[in-house]
């Protein structure tokens, strides 16, 4: 006879799922600590970005705009475009999760990431079935490895970039962590059309003012991603719609 | 960077707000419900879409080669992507990139 897996077993595993993690949590986030140090924000201010945001990707981009003097109108709107896709994960974990507290939904909310997201879905997908309450646990566990290392990892890297001398040219590895996080993620023609297609908008429309291109060429990528993506999916894999 | 304190607080709290509220969507106030095709299919691509606009010109006209192509970065870059696409694995590409820079940077 199978017993259902309580709450506190559920968080261990979910922890135990996540901990391979830790090894790019940790460099990312002692990363931005170093790079966000050395473009000219305080601790508080550094530590105000992995808190209140933790989100890698955006946190860079929010970076890189601040450090070309970017209109703050632009830097959240741009870095707020490159979080859009946190939506689809909000819409995956609802059905799992909506029965549980409010309180418990926003907790999951704010800690809903890249990592935190697929692993639980993996899971809830996979037998045996959790309960809600494992659901919510499990949850949890996974961003016991995450969480905590993302804002120690700042920290360590806000402390260690103000030893570092600016000639090293550490402004550089924004843009490269930008390559590292895009290429494994061009998995398909679909990915590298909207990819490409976002690199020509951009570069023709930089001389667009405020740095409104950028916002032009996001969507542009989207749209031929999009595109590629309807027009490549062999008409038996769409979704079957009632006539 | 030349934005006043508040500037920069403001910029970290829109920006915690608006991603909380974006994790938050479903989860908290739309519910158990499906979201169109259409529009997964175009969040789907939200972070290749994004990331390489703001890339690209960095790349190709860095400031501190005064806007000119600059043999460094550029090698850098395809390394970066190179190691990114190969290995799946972002932080050895990183440090591949940022070798490959330093290492140009010394000998040019």
């Amino acid at each position: 006879m199978t017993q259902a897996i309580s709450p506190r077993q559920a968080f261990r595993h979910g922890a135990r799922d996540a901990a391979p993690f830790t090894i790019v949590v940790v460099p990312f986030s002692v990363l931005f600590g170093v790079v966000g140090t050395e473009a000219g924000l305080n601790l508080a201010q550094v530590m105000g970005f992995s808190i209140g945001v933790i989100a890698g990707a955006s946190q860079f981009a929010a970076l890189q705009l601040m450090s070309e003097n970017a209109p703050t109108l632009i830097v959240v709107a741009s870095a707020l475009a490159v979080n859009l896709r946190m939506a689809m994960y909000s819409a995956a974990l609802s059905p799992h999760l909506g029965p549980a507290s409010l309180g418990a939904r926003a907790l999951v909310a704010y800690m809903n990431v890249d990592q935190t997201y697929a692993l639980s879905v993996q899971r809830y997908e996979a037998a045996p079935p959790l309960s809600t309450r494992a659901k919510v646990a499990f949850f949890f566990g996974t961003s016991l490895p995450i969480v905590p290392l993302w804002y120690a990892g700042t920290l360590l890297g806000a402390l260690a970039g103000t030893a570092i001398p600016a000639s090293w040219g550490l402004d550089f590895v924004v843009p490269l962590t930008f390559l590292a996080i895009i290429a494994p993620a061009l998995r398909t023609r679909a990915h590298v059309g909207a990819a490409l297609a976002s690199v020509v908008a951009a570069l023709s429309l930089a001389c667009v003012p405020w740095n409104l291109g950028l916002l032009v060429a996001g969507v542009t990528g989207m749209i031929v991603g999009a595109e590629i993506e309807r027009r490549t999916t062999p008409p038996g894999a769409a979704p079957r719609r009632p006539a | 960077m030349s934005y006043t304190d508040a500037q920069i607080w403001g910029i970290i709290a829109l920006l915690g707000v608006g991603t909380f509220l974006i994790r938050f969507s479903f989860l908290g106030l739309v519910g158990d419900r499906e979201l169109p095709e259409w529009l997964l299919r175009h969040l789907r691509y939200t972070a290749v879409a994004i990331l390489p606009a703001m890339v690209a010109p960095l790349i190709l006209w860095p400031e501190a080669n005064d806007g000119d192509p600059d043999p460094a970065r550029l090698a850098a870059a395809a390394v970066t992507i190179g190691v990114g696409i190969v290995l799946k694995n972002p932080i050895l590409g990183i440090v591949a990139g940022f070798g490959t820079f330093m290492g140009l940077g010394a000998l040019l």
